[in-house]
């Protein structure tokens, strides 16, 4: 059955009542029944939770095979905790049949390959697949088709149930002897612990792994001891070098530069750039470059930013210290700058995944955003962008919160090159849909701008701003003239991955890839 | 032109495409491994044997590793080999002739 972006959804993934996406805020004003974990009780007072190998801890928590354990990925590419956890259960309690369900999977992660080709590992639900993981699921190596979700998605479907939560593991920079956890003051600090938040309210055991045991209490807490059932002491969580970087640095590429002046010219000719408008930002080249231009503008019209959400880094906090920002509510931390801000900078708040961006609760932050910048895979002509496909067809991304800002922003602005190499960034039709076309409005490219059709609101303001802009099918042909018309890929039946809409339906599915053989 | 010796001509960084041409008998045998293969493999395929006949090479073995090249890469790479491969490249290349 075709869905509103034109994707072909095979009808047997319909089971347990599932829908094919039907546009923007389909699901608006239903009702749902939240589920609740079932948890054990712990009423005899304990001096301390802490057990002394992650097999104990597993043991503990009744671990067996058929389970399905969570992780959240603010350690980001130098994450040991994922490892670590299924060499135990795999390797040491002997666990097959298991699902992880994570916020994300990265290079990081590439031992699990070899456990999903050796059919232990059987199910992946997550928001970004990259490395090896996201090879062997294109190569059809998973016994059921990987399940991706968008940061606010993934808070949904646990809520409701179509995610269950054995055990949780936090990966914790400090912790006290009974699970109270912080992003910060130990050796692998990765400041917000947003993604994990959920996960420990939902999940029927939790399990805190640390690398920094601190003194009780460890306040003020990401991660509460009411919810955690034991604690395991590590050598390392993981490798700080790549947790966070030294610093974000700003983009000198001219072609960087050029695309984020236009897109802060862009946000200025909106009427929604008024003192205290809401912003945000991805952390690639451009759209991190687009900071700089924005508070040249800001300067300029003498206006203030009321307030910043996302992944944050360096740029955005120094915007806060200035005093040109209200408030940052932060998610997750990019850099050391953004890491060692957070609850320390008055106005840099941690918040939960859910409240950045679950559309099934009663108003994410998502909601309230003026303005958003992305980049892109691909974008479409139909401004379908696609985040998680490489052009080839093999899972290498991740669509993280891009749904989530983009469709509850009242500005959605991707930014990205014409042409990497010799891939088209737009194109006739995206490999995968991942944020749907109803969703974005403009596109700001190194050759030119194009605003989608469905906003003449943004097409006025362009113009009377006289910003110049051309079709988005202008752009499209400008690419394919200059790498050539590529061919369709050819795909096997088999589907290897399910993108669920931020709203749990389905809105495309990732195939096998059938290689090009000359 | 004929393939006296190996040649190679090209890089592997992205968007190049290395070109190793080799002496073999009986046609053109070719290979081709890129990073863009599923989408470009049929035209950097077309592309090479152009350049080949255009160079009227009729014999040898050739390699190309892509790396998302565009054509215009591809066919000055290949010309390149095949002149390394008959001692042209340092003089009488054929500007205006058979390089276009």
């Amino acid at each position: 059955m075709k869905n509103a972006v034109g994707r072909d959804i095979p009808e047997y993934l319909f089971a347990g009542g599932r829908e094919v996406y039907q546009g923007k805020n389909y699901m608006d004003g239903r009702y749902m029944q939240k589920v609740a974990p079932r948890t054990r009780r712990y009423e005899k007072p304990q001096e301390s939770k802490i057990v002394a190998t992650l097999a104990d801890a597993l043991r503990q928590c009744g671990a067996k095979s058929g389970m399905t354990f969570s992780f959240h990925h603010h350690l980001r590419n130098g994450d040991y905790v994922v490892n670590m956890v299924m060499k135990a259960a795999i390797d040491e309690l002997g666990l097959d049949n298991l699902t992880i369900a994570a916020t994300s999977l990265g290079e990081a992660h590439d031992p699990v390959a070899e456990y999903i080709e050796q059919g232990k590992i059987v199910g992946i639900q997550t928001s970004g697949i990259r490395g090896r993981i996201g090879e062997v699921v294109s190569a059809g190596k998973l016994k059921t088709p990987a399940i991706i979700r968008s940061h606010g998605g993934r808070p949904r479907a646990i809520e409701m149930g179509e995610v269950h939560i054995d055990i949780a593991f936090i990966a914790a920079p400090t912790s006290d002897c009974v699970g109270n956890c912080r992003g910060i003051g130990g050796k692998s600090n990765c400041g917000s612990m947003g993604y994990a938040m959920m996960d420990a309210k939902c999940a029927d055991h939790v399990v805190v792994v640390t690398d920094c045991l601190v003194d009780f209490p460890n306040m003020p807490a990401s991660i509460e001891a009411i919810d955690v059932d034991a604690v395991v002491k590590v050598e390392s969580i993981g490798n700080p070098k790549k947790i966070a970087s030294a610093a974000a640095r700003i983009s000198q590429n001219p072609r960087d530069l050029m695309m984020a002046e236009n897109v802060a010219r862009i946000i200025a000719s909106t009427p929604y750039f008024k003192e205290g408008f809401s912003f945000q930002t991805g952390v690639g080249g451009p759209s991190l470059a687009a900071n700089l231009f924005l508070e040249k503008v800001m300067d300029e019209r003498g206006i203030k930013m009321g307030w910043s959400i996302g992944g944050i880094c360096g740029p955005m906090v120094e915007l806060l210290k200035k005093g040109k920002v209200g408030k940052i509510i932060d998610v997750q931390d990019f850099d050391l700058d953004a890491v060692n801000s957070i609850n320390q900078t008055p106005n840099h708040f941690e918040m939960s995944a859910s409240q950045y961006a679950n559309p099934a609760n009663k108003g994410a932050m998502v909601n309230k955003l003026d303005f958003v910048v992305l980049a892109a895979l691909e974008i479409d002509t139909g401004f379908n962008v696609n985040v998680l496909t490489g052009s080839d067809g093999v899972l290498r991304g991740a669509p993280g919160g891009h749904p989530d800002a983009a469709a509850g922003s009242k500005c959605c602005i991707i930014v990205t090159p014409l042409v990497r190499g010799r891939m088209a960034t737009v194109c006739e039709h995206v490999v995968t849909v991942t944020t749907p076309g109803d969703c974005v409005d403009v596109l700001v490219t190194d050759y030119g701008i194009a605003v989608n059709p469905q906003r003449p609101d943004l097409i006025e303001c362009l113009d009377a701003a006289g910003i110049p802009h051309v079709p988005i099918e202008a752009l499209q042909k400008k690419a394919y003239s200059l790498v050539g018309t590529p061919d369709d890929l050819e795909w096997e039946d088999q589907v290897v991955a399910v993108l669920e809409a931020r709203d749990g339906t389905i809105l495309d599915v990732v195939r096998k890839i059938k290689p090009l053989k000359l | 032109m004929t393939i006296e010796k190996s040649a190679v001509a090209g890089t592997l960084e992205s968007s190049d495409a290395q070109i190793t041409v080799e002496p073999a008998q009986d046609g053109i045998q070719l290979e081709i491994s890129s990073s863009v293969m599923n989408q470009y493999g049929r035209q950097i395929k077309a592309t090479v044997l152009d350049t080949l006949e255009r160079l009227e090479v009729t014999s040898g073995r050739v390699t190309v590793v892509d790396k998302g090249a565009l054509d215009c890469t591809l066919k000055a790479r290949v010309e390149c080999a095949v002149f390394r491969a008959c001692g042209q490249s340092e003089k009488n290349i054929p500007w205006g002739g058979a390089v276009k």
